[in-house]
């Protein structure tokens, strides 16, 4: 074989020096949820034994990405090539702040899911896999925040969705598998749309590595049709993060599934979407995102007045939820439309924020459910009398998401409006307002009418106790929106230097290629 | 070569998106089955074609002699088939347990998740 002739120079294909204990991070979190999801299958009937080892997994998992993050910060992007082969032939897996920022909150929501999941999913729920499928979904979310090949973004996203099918149909009631089919259908063709861009995209460049592709781009502006290519694949990403046309899969499944399973989706799935959104517009197609800014706006006020106007109209709670995880992803879009280090430093910011508190509200409707026997807003009443502790927890997640201060939706929404003033685009800000408002007037009426109004004769009353393994997750979650409302120092600095590395990356390409050696 | 597989991967995605827009579901499987062939043309044509030239490096040879056929949109389409085949199957599965459940396979009459008679929230009380 010539690559073992003598003669032959091994540096011009792989790279020789050794990869540092600290850079094997970069790709720990995907190979230790592949490696734990295989363990859980295995002992997919010891339904004991599962949620221990899962939850133990998770908080590894946290740990991981908390290390990955701190070594991100201190050093850098980190790059790691699969088989070592030169990028850009190799599989690359470059981990930036976006990157690590994301990937560490999912592994929180996920390992707050896994407790609440410890009560919620019974055994029967446990042997049909709920673990195993857990762990592989956030596979496939690590997967897609650390990846830096697009084509590997596109695998994770595949991953990420088999396993997401799997738990919604956990159960197989009616409800279930009527809101699977419309979510089936219409996220493969997400998917697939993405595809077909990814086939352009390599068409176009003969590369699928992120930063060769930032590399080529410069050169090839004037030559490509690069702004058909981001229409394409802003078009699958919106559809992936449920932006106003093409959300209509995401109120028709959300609120289907165990209630665990719903707050992991509404924190983990759609961000997926914004994250890849984030990554190729800002990073990849700069120029062609200024372009779009005003289709991109225009489909950011849209997804969020709908969906603040679509949650006022709900009586099932859950659906409510979803009403208001589409009108989040729209704040998301104002700040991707805006651009520069305000606005993608708060799109970032608010998508940090959104999956912790839209997962702690989801969770909150399963334990309004426990305490007041459903979902119906019509029937739900006075949950104040029946815990008082759970009915604060709920008040700050719906001012959290409100975007009130002092909690953590206050923030980003602030860095939205100031650059969104800032670029002369006052609708913009106008309509961020105007969500904020509609929000509030939505989650306060879900206070005043399921927790505020007196329950009538018959309906269950008195104060009950409700099982740690819930009710832990949930004080965790919102404790973690109030710190970041009360100290937002540390995580603006963060997210601000990620909006600064997505705008110009050097850095990120040097990680990729280092010095020497070129694209 | 190359605008026949164009208009051959045009023609396909028409065919897959009108049976995409179908109600009935069985309708919709086989777009989704056209829609993966689809792209995986799609693919094979934007990474060039060549006609009879393996990608094959000959002995004694550190790259390969002359120009050969580009093997990266192989690997990608044979991703792609599997990806695309495991869903196939796993919607197909999901179609026939939706039509035996719900007792219908047109999409407009599954109103189970999204009841068409939902009521407006009270108003206040």
């Amino acid at each position: 074989m010539a690559v073992s002739s003598p003669s032959a120079d091994l540096s011009a294909a792989l790279v020789l020096q050794p990869v540092t204990a600290l850079d094997w991070l970069v790709i720990l979190p995907v190979a230790w949820c592949i490696g734990i999801g295989a363990i859980l299958m295995m002992v997919r009937h010891r339904t004991g034994l599962q949620p221990l080892i899962a939850i133990a997994a998770l908080c590894v998992l946290a740990g991981i990405d908390a290390t990955l993050l701190w070594h991100v910060s201190q050093n850098g992007p980190v790059t790691m090539v699969m088989g070592r082969w030169l990028p850009p032939f190799g599989i690359a897996f470059t981990v930036d702040l976006t990157g690590a920022l994301f990937a560490l909150m999912a592994a929180v929501v996920a390992l707050a899911g896994a407790i609440a999941a410890v009560t919620d999913i019974n055994d029967s729920g446990r042997r049909y896999g709920f673990y195993p499928l857990l762990m592989l979904l956030m596979a496939g979310v690590s997967g897609a925040f650390l990846t830096g090949d697009i084509f590997n973004l596109y695998v994770w996203f595949e991953v990420l969705l088999i396993s997401s099918f799997g738990l919604l149909v956990l159960g197989s009631e009616r409800e279930q598998i009527d809101g699977a089919v419309k979510y089936g259908f219409l996220n493969l063709v997400a998917t697939t749309l993405f595809l077909i861009a990814t086939g352009y995209l390599y068409g176009i460049f003969g590369t699928l590595n992120m930063a060769d592709i930032v590399v080529k781009a410069r050169e090839l502006r004037d030559a490509a049709p690069l702004t058909t290519l981001m229409a394409l694949l802003a078009f699958a990403f919106a559809m992936k993060a449920a932006a106003f046309p093409v959300n209509f899969w995401l109120p028709a499944s959300y609120h289907t599934p165990r209630i665990v399973v719903s707050a992991l989706f509404a924190g983990l799935l759609t961000k997926v979407g914004i994250y890849a959104l984030i990554r190729v517009s800002v990073m990849l197609f700069p120029v062609e995102r200024q372009e779009l800014s005003f289709v991109i706006a225009l489909a950011g006020v849209l997804t969020m007045i709908t969906g603040a106007l679509g949650a006022l109209a709900q009586t099932d709670t859950r659906r409510l939820l979803g009403y208001l995880v589409i009108s989040g992803i729209g704040s998301m879009l104002a700040g991707i439309a805006v651009g520069g280090p305000g606005g993608i430093g708060g799109a970032v910011f608010y998508a940090l924020h959104s999956m912790v508190v839209m997962t702690a509200l989801y969770l909150a409707a399963g334990l309004a459910a426990r305490l007041g026997g459903g979902f119906s807003l019509s029937s739900l009443a006075g949950l104040y009398t029946r815990h008082a502790l759970f009915s604060a927890l709920s008040l700050m997640l719906f001012f959290a998401v409100s975007g009130l201060p002092p909690f953590s939706g206050f923030w980003p929404k602030v860095m939205l409006v100031k650059s969104a003033l800032d670029t002369g685009a006052w609708w913009l800000a106008a309509a961020l307002l105007l969500t904020g408002f509609l929000t509030t007037i939505a989650t306060a009426r879900l206070f005043l009418l399921a927790y505020w109004r007196p329950a009538g004769a018959g309906a269950p009353s008195g104060e009950v106790a409700l099982p740690a393994t819930l009710l832990v997750p949930l004080i965790a979650l919102t404790a973690v929106s109030i710190l970041i409302g009360l100290f937002p120092e540390t995580l603006l600095g963060l997210v601000q230097k990620a909006a600064l590395t997505l705008n110009e990356p050097s850095r990120y390409l040097n990680s990729v290629f280092p010095a020497g050696s070129a694209p | 070569m190359e605008p026949v597989f164009a208009l051959l991967t045009g023609i396909f995605l028409t065919i897959a998106i009108y049976l995409l827009l179908s109600k009935s579901i069985i309708r919709m499987l086989l777009g989704v089955a056209i829609l993966g062939n689809a792209v995986n043309l799609l693919i094979f044509t934007s990474g060039r074609i060549m006609r009879e030239v393996p990608p094959v490096i000959g002995p004694g040879l550190d790259v390969p002699a002359g120009p050969v056929a580009n093997p990266l949109p192989q690997a990608l389409i044979l991703t792609a088939i599997v990806i695309s085949f495991s869903f196939f199957a796993f919607l197909l599965v999901l179609s026939w347990r939706a039509y035996s459940t719900l007792g219908t396979d047109n999409t407009d009459e599954m109103r189970v998740a999204e009841p068409e008679d939902a009521t407006l929230p009270p108003l206040g009380y």
